[in-house]
């Protein structure tokens, strides 16, 4: 075997003094970077595989362990940088293309960092949540031009089917097979737990999970994997996804050696089968394609489920939001270039897409102009990070927000980025049993109902701050967002004012 | 009335528990010919070691017998069971009334008739805790001490005089020791271990002659060596102490017979530990099962029935954890195979003579009917469960010969229902 | 009474309960020291037995109705009459491992390092509410609790 080019990316330091042997580390990385050496009674790291996932540093009793970037310095080329010349390594030595796990990485801008919020000062005096009454209800649905009343005042109008949240953030999708049964427990438990919805991505559901039908949406992706009336009656809503942000116009693919039988089954595929989701639905060409898959859906479900399409953020976003809004969707979805992944080919995850936050504002301004806002929700993701990144979304038009990488993060993931190896220390990207035990959902779903606590909190704080007693009297609500080092372009595209202005 | 109670370990201390769960008024009478508070008679090898004091080889606490409100009388011995009139008398023609009877009396040592034996000063048993004290007053270190028997007793005589004489010599009539507890290739590793320490074996033969004025002074064995002797502890075996029962008209056979609520053919006369014969499942025969874990669970069961409980001792078998110089073993159920019945019988084996370890496990028709191990004795009493409850052993996962053989080779139900149910077994 | 049940469906293996049991049951109590400066070898009382991807942890069950206070030849396990735990004390035993010949759980270990005893689990009752192990275990597969709850 020739020389591998490859440079370990990590190095674990050891405190020797406070080091005891116990192997916990051996034990706990699936990387197999530690070993026990009987001999010298030393535990040794093999860095090389290290990918910095933190299982060790975490589990280890005596505090004993860091992980540290390796020090070891290519020369300085701010062109030819170390990661530019591994990934040059890599393929050179494979022939293969590169994979990654998660979301974009790369320093790119992020617009939710470079807006402000708002707040009230004397005229328009501030609400303390705590005192007063705070609505963060979302009503996800498309909504009727007008509404009829009889001579009773008994509402006429025939209402779509609608989905009440209690508040405006979402799960967003994950399927069982890329991430763990127990991960995904964990994420439906949590939705119960908290009034919202999660989604099963495009795997099926497993039976078990029917229980949670109230707070799940189904997904239909272009491998309809494990899609069949009974699931489709199974959710709160349907999702159509036709893109991911993470990787716009790719299909997916789920290695053989994560179908096992439960996934198997689930996905309605042969044990050990590769899963692969065609990057097109074969049936969709055009906007009355969708149109026709749209009215499938409902037809099969009798009209009462909202049907949701989901779409990466891509240059011509408003056009296509349009096209959607107008083939009969009760919500798009928008999932920016910084949305995660499991696996997504490193090319396309790195330089594929647009930001969320501008294909937010223009696809709302669009809808608005066109008079067709009121038809659908708009939900997006793509990397919301925190609550004020959820509360600018509203501001800029958005209904509600979709989080995953928030949500696993939430769940112990460490953003190794490595999911594709099917080997998460945590329990979460992975079928490896021994690994998927790991992840307790009695712990976990806490952890994540928690988190949905929390944002709401805060986001209710930020609403009474700018006097704000509702989060519909915020949406699309852009004159409480002020830019700062934002070109005139940024500006306009995003629909508000520059700080100060 | 009271319950009246021969004896003073393991049974008896028992059989005072059990009746105090039920009845916690009606008087015990407890009877012992020791003059000692319960102890541990396991532990007079101990003792003589420096391992244990008087103090700690007490079974129970200083006031167990006024916790339990326990009359005694020690260094009483029963020299008569009136069953008609349901009294006993003791030596000293004190009689005492008995609602219940318990007897408890244990073993006593078996001394086979020998040229010699008496009228000589240096002869002991090595039973009780007063053989003990005794041995530990006459031997000097430069005694030559013989052991006679090289069961468990003789075995744990040696051990415990080892650091008080340097020359003691083990007389056996078999050709291993611990014949009744090991096979021959354990008991060569123990041997093997003991000899190590100092001690010297002679087998295949016993003593023919003992000779001497007033003392011990040379022994005459049946192969016609003559060796030097200054000290000579007898301990061939024990047999039950039916005495008193025997003349009662209690049947006895090897040892009391009882039912199963260890009560005699005698109404209101009940027996346990040593001095009674049970039904050894691993060998499906009745024998006397000289073991303190039974003795006690005899006791229990004695002590129920005698307060008016329900209570069964339904099975039992051998069970031995002991170890000699710090090489332990546990043994339990069949350890030897008849060759006869060798065909019914699987034997799996492994062992490293130079380690000093051996694991032997005896199977019949997937059952595990019995086991040696020496040195590896972690987590025995899990084999010893599967004999107890007949377990299936084609329902486990893992060879019971592998170290780490435990409860992940059962079934995950079989294991969640022993683990959670509160320890209920 | 409170016993600590073992869920193995989430045993990750780490074996952080035997860890922390040796400590708790060490002499300065203190991680570090207690391995790498005490003469007498941390020892845990709890058994993770594995083959992942099952394992899970075993320690005394403090039977009601134990075998091994009923085997013991000194009298030094006894059942604790308010607790029900199962101790063993320690100066009376005298290692004759007749209590390891009647666990069905194996859940008692040879410590034979000095004077040779039996060390069980005692559930840390004279250390801590909560037995060691199960504060420690990361990802709850351990818990303390009365039967059935």
């Amino acid at each position: 075997m020739s020389l591998n080019f490859n440079v370990p990316e990590f190095m674990v330091e050891r405190n020797e003094d406070r080091c005891i042997q116990c192997e916990v580390c051996v034990r706990q990385c699936a990387n197999e970077v530690h070993t026990y050496d009987e001999e010298d009674n030393k535990v040794y790291a093999d860095e090389t595989n290290c990918v910095n996932c933190h299982r060790c540093v975490l589990m280890c009793p005596t505090r004993a362990l860091s992980i540290k970037k390796h020090s070891l310095e290519f020369r300085e080329n701010a062109n030819w940088t170390a990661s530019a010349m591994n990934e040059i390594y890599k393929q050179a030595q494979t022939g293969g293309i590169l994979l990654s796990g998660m979301g974009n990485p790369k320093p790119y801008p992020i617009y939710w960092d470079r807006m402000l919020l708002n707040a009230s000062q004397v005229t328009n005096p501030s609400i303390d949540p705590l005192r007063e009454p705070m609505e963060t209800k979302v009503i996800l649905g498309r909504k009727p031009e007008k509404v009829t009343f009889d001579e009773d005042g008994n509402m006429t109008t025939k209402m779509p089917p609608q989905i009440e949240l209690s508040t405006p953030i979402l799960f967003s999708a994950m399927s069982f097979g890329s991430i763990s049964k127990n991960a995904h427990a964990s994420l439906a438990r949590a939705a119960r737990e908290t009034g919202t919805l999660y989604n099963t991505g495009e795997g099926g559901l497993n039976k078990e999970f029917y229980e949670f039908g109230k707070n799940t949406i189904v997904q239909v992706a272009s491998g309809r994997f494990g899609v069949h009336k009974e699931y489709l009656n199974a959710g709160a809503a349907i999702e159509i996804k036709i893109g991911q942000g993470a990787k716009p116009g790719i299909g997916g693919h789920l290695p053989g050696e994560k179908v096992g039988e439960e996934v198997s089954a689930t996905r309605m595929i042969p044990e050990g089968s590769d899963a692969i989701s065609p990057a097109p639905h074969h049936d969709i060409y055009s906007i009355e394609d969708l149109r026709q898959l749209i009215y499938s859906l409902k037809e099969a479900t009798d009209y009462k489920k909202p049907v949701f399409v989901k779409i990466a953020a891509v240059h011509n976003a408003p056009a296509i939001a349009s096209g959607i809004a107008r083939a009969g969707a009760d919500v798009i979805v928008m999932d920016g270039y910084r949305g995660g992944t499991g696996a997504a080919p490193t090319r396309v995850r790195d330089n594929v897409g647009i930001p969320i936050e501008l294909a937010l504002a223009a696809v709302d301004q669009r809808l608005r102009e066109e008079g067709i806002r009121n038809e659908v929700s708009l939900l997006v993701a793509g990397s919301v990070r925190n609550s004020a990144d959820v509360v600018k979304a509203v501001a800029l038009g958005a209904d509600a927000v979709y989080i995953g990488s928030a949500a696993v993060i939430a769940m112990g993931c460490h953003m190794c980025q490595k999911c594709y190896t099917g080997k998460c220390n945590w329990g979460i990207a992975t079928q490896r049993e021994d690994l998927v035990k790991r992840l307790n959902p009695e712990i976990v779903s806490t952890r994540l109902a928690n988190l949905i606590r929390a944002w709401t909190h805060e986001i209710k704080e930020m609403l009474g701050g700018m006097g704000i007693n509702a989060i519909d009297s915020l949406r699309g609500n852009r004159l409480m967002l002020r830019g700062i080092g934002l070109s005139e372009k940024e500006l306009e595209i995003l629909g508000i004012n520059h700080a100060g202005e | 009335m009271a319950y009246v109670i021969i004896g003073n370990a393991a049974a008896a201390i028992s059989a005072v528990e059990s009746i105090r769960k039920i009845d916690t008024k009606k008087p015990i009478i407890l009877i012992s010919d020791e003059p000692y508070h319960t102890y541990s008679r396991p532990l007079i090898s101990y003792y003589l070691g420096d391992k244990v004091t008087e103090d700690t080889m007490r079974y129970r606490g200083e006031n167990f017998y006024k916790k339990h409100n326990v009359t005694t009388y020690f260094g009483k011995k029963v020299v008569e069971i009136i069953c008609d009139k349901k009294q006993v008398r003791l030596e000293d023609d004190t009689f005492i009334s008995y609602d219940k009877l318990l007897i408890a009396t244990g073993s006593k040592p078996f001394v086979p008739p020998m040229k010699g034996l008496t009228g000589k000063e240096n002869i002991h048993t090595f039973l009780k805790l007063e053989d003990a004290v005794e041995l530990k007053q006459k031997v000097k270190k430069d005694m030559r001490v013989v052991i006679v028997g090289a069961g468990l007793i003789g075995l744990k005589a040696a051990e415990g005089l080892h650091k008080l004489c340097d020359d003691i010599t083990v007389v056996e009539l078999a050709d291993s020791v611990l014949s009744t507890i090991l096979d021959r290739k354990a008991a060569d590793i123990v041997q093997k271990h003991i000899t190590q320490e100092g001690i010297k074996f002679i087998f295949n033969t016993t003593i023919s002659e003992i000779e001497g004025e007033t003392k011990v002074e040379k022994l005459t064995l049946q192969d016609g060596r003559v060796i030097p002797c200054d000290l000579l502890v007898v301990a061939i075996g024990v047999r039950p102490n039916v005495d008193i029962a025997q003349t009662a008209g209690i049947d006895v056979n090897r040892g009391i017979v009882v039912d199963d609520s260890m009560q005699t053919n005698i109404a209101d006369i009940y027996a346990a530990g040593d001095v009674t014969e049970s039904l050894d499942v691993a060998s499906d025969t009745r024998r006397v099962l000289a073991l303190w874990p039974n003795a006690y669970r005899q006791g229990e069961v004695a002590g129920c029935s005698m307060a008016g409980g329900d209570a069964i001792f339904d099975s039992a078998f051998a069970m031995n954890a002991i170890g000699f110089f710090g090489l332990p073993m546990i043994t339990a159920g069949l350890v030897n195979v008849d060759e006869t019945q060798a065909e019914q019988y699987e034997v799996q084996l492994v062992y490293d003579e130079e380690e000093k370890w051996i694991k032997k496990f005896i199977i019949k028709q997937n059952q595990l009917k019995g086991f040696i191990l020496i040195s590896k004795v972690d987590r025995a009493g899990i084999y010893t469960s599967l004999i107890k409850e007949g377990i299936d052993i084609r329902q486990l996962d893992r060879a019971l010969t592998s170290d780490a053989f435990g409860l992940i080779a059962f079934s995950k139900e079989l294991r969640a229902e022993k683990m959670l149910k509160g320890g209920r077994i | 009474m409170k016993r600590v049940y073992a869920n193995e469906t989430y045993c990750v293996g780490c074996k952080l309960c035997e860890i922390h049991c040796a400590v708790a049951h060490s002499e300065s109590k203190d991680i570090i020291k207690a391995y790498k400066k005490e003469k007498i070898k941390p020892m845990p009382r709890i058994v993770v037995e594995d083959d992942m991807p099952i394992s899970f942890a075993l320690q005394c069950r403090h039977c009601e109705d134990a075998p091994c206070i009923k085997a013991c030849i000194t009298g030094a396990m006894q059942k604790g009459e308010q607790t029900g735990i199962v101790t063993n004390e320690e100066n009376r035993c005298v290692g004759c491992w007749t209590c390891i010949l009647v666990c069905p759980f194996g859940a008692i270990v040879r410590n034979e390092q000095g004077k040779k005893v039996a060390a069980k689990c005692d559930l840390c009752a004279e250390i801590e509410d909560t037995p060691a192990c199960v504060k420690n275990c990361p990802n709850e597969a351990l818990k303390y609790e009365e039967e059935g709850e």
